[in-house]
């Protein structure tokens, strides 16, 4: 461990805001890009799902109505 | 070699092998960068010039490596898409384009922020820069441009198209350090020397580099899949798969 206390560890020689910065950024872009790239699968599997259950449903209306 | 690549050119197994590969990845992803990241914040000595805010290197070199190795690899995609026609390749090049634009926006703004106490500015229009800033609307253009045509045909060979061209900029951001008088650091391990920074500070960054690069593969996975389910729609397998 370099720092002697956590104070120190957040203060980063002075830098800190600069440091933090950085890193809250980074992670929050790359979680936020991995939240939307896995949320964007969901939906679409979701939508797919239903699509394909209202197809299907069709398809009973139509054979029921001949 | 291309008979054995063959099969994964099929749209089918390779979402499958994706979808293996992708917990795997997802998880070491996340582990290495906390690992790099933990150990460079906190347990290598300062610099003894920037003091603790070289620490910053720890995310910009990664990202910024990285950023130019997604679009290597993206234009590597695009190059198979152009000759062989193969179109999960396309996929595969628009699902790389948003994961390499976050990169280069990440190196850019930790730039900034490391910029700023630095330099004593928070951006100047300097080569290194510049190309880097071109390589984000270079990424942007890719992704807007595939977008861009009723026919989604030409719009797919367009952006691939772009993303061959922009292939220039890559070394023109490499040498840019060498090529022109610039306040950007000359690079201190992408070069045939010995890394001209202490094993100490080398090793950390090593894995968090190896953290961006395993990311891009798990990202590149998870964005490729959902574009092979998006494109294949009407195909029975996807149909069997989402709806049964």
């Amino acid at each position: 461990m370099h720092f002697s206390s956590f104070t120190d560890f957040l203060a980063m020689g002075g830098y800190g805001f600069f440091v933090w910065l950085s890193f809250g950024i980074t992670y929050l872009l790359l979680a936020g890009l991995i939240a939307v790239s896995v949320f964007q699968q969901k939906q679409f599997k979701q939508q797919l799902k239903a699509t394909i259950a209202r197809e299907h449903r069709v398809k009973q209306y139509q054979e029921q109505s001949i | 070699m291309f008979k054995w690549l063959d099969p994964y050119a099929k749209s089918e197994t390779l979402y499958h092998f994706c979808g293996v590969l992708l917990p795997y990845l997802m998880i070491s992803s996340v582990l290495l960068l906390l690992l790099g990241n933990i150990w460079g914040l906190a347990f290598t000595p300062p610099d003894y010039q920037q003091g603790d805010s070289y620490r910053i290197i720890h995310i910009h070199v990664p990202s910024a490596i990285m950023s130019m190795g997604a679009y290597a690899f993206m234009a590597s995609a695009a190059f198979v898409a152009l000759v062989w026609q193969i179109k999960v390749a396309h996929w595969a090049v628009m699902a790389i384009a948003p994961i390499g634009a976050v990169y280069t926006a990440i190196a850019l703004i930790t730039g900034m922020a490391w910029g700023k106490p630095m330099w004593g500015a928070w951006w100047v229009w300097d080569a290194r820069l510049t190309s880097e800033l071109i390589l984000l609307f270079l990424y942007l253009g890719v992704i807007a441009l595939n977008g861009a045509f009723s026919d989604r045909q030409v719009g797919a060979k367009v952006s691939s198209l772009l993303t061959l061209v922009g292939v220039i900029n890559l070394p023109i951001i490499h040498f840019s350090v060498e090529w022109w008088n610039t306040l950007h650091q000359g690079a201190s391990i992408t070069k045939f020397a010995r890394p001209s920074i202490d094993p100490s500070m080398l090793w950390p960054l090593l894995i968090s580099i190896l953290a961006f690069a395993v990311l891009l593969g798990a990202l590149t996975c998870l964005r490729l899949r959902t574009a092979i389910l998006v494109n294949e729609q009407h195909r029975p397998w996807v149909r069997k798969l989402v709806g049964g």
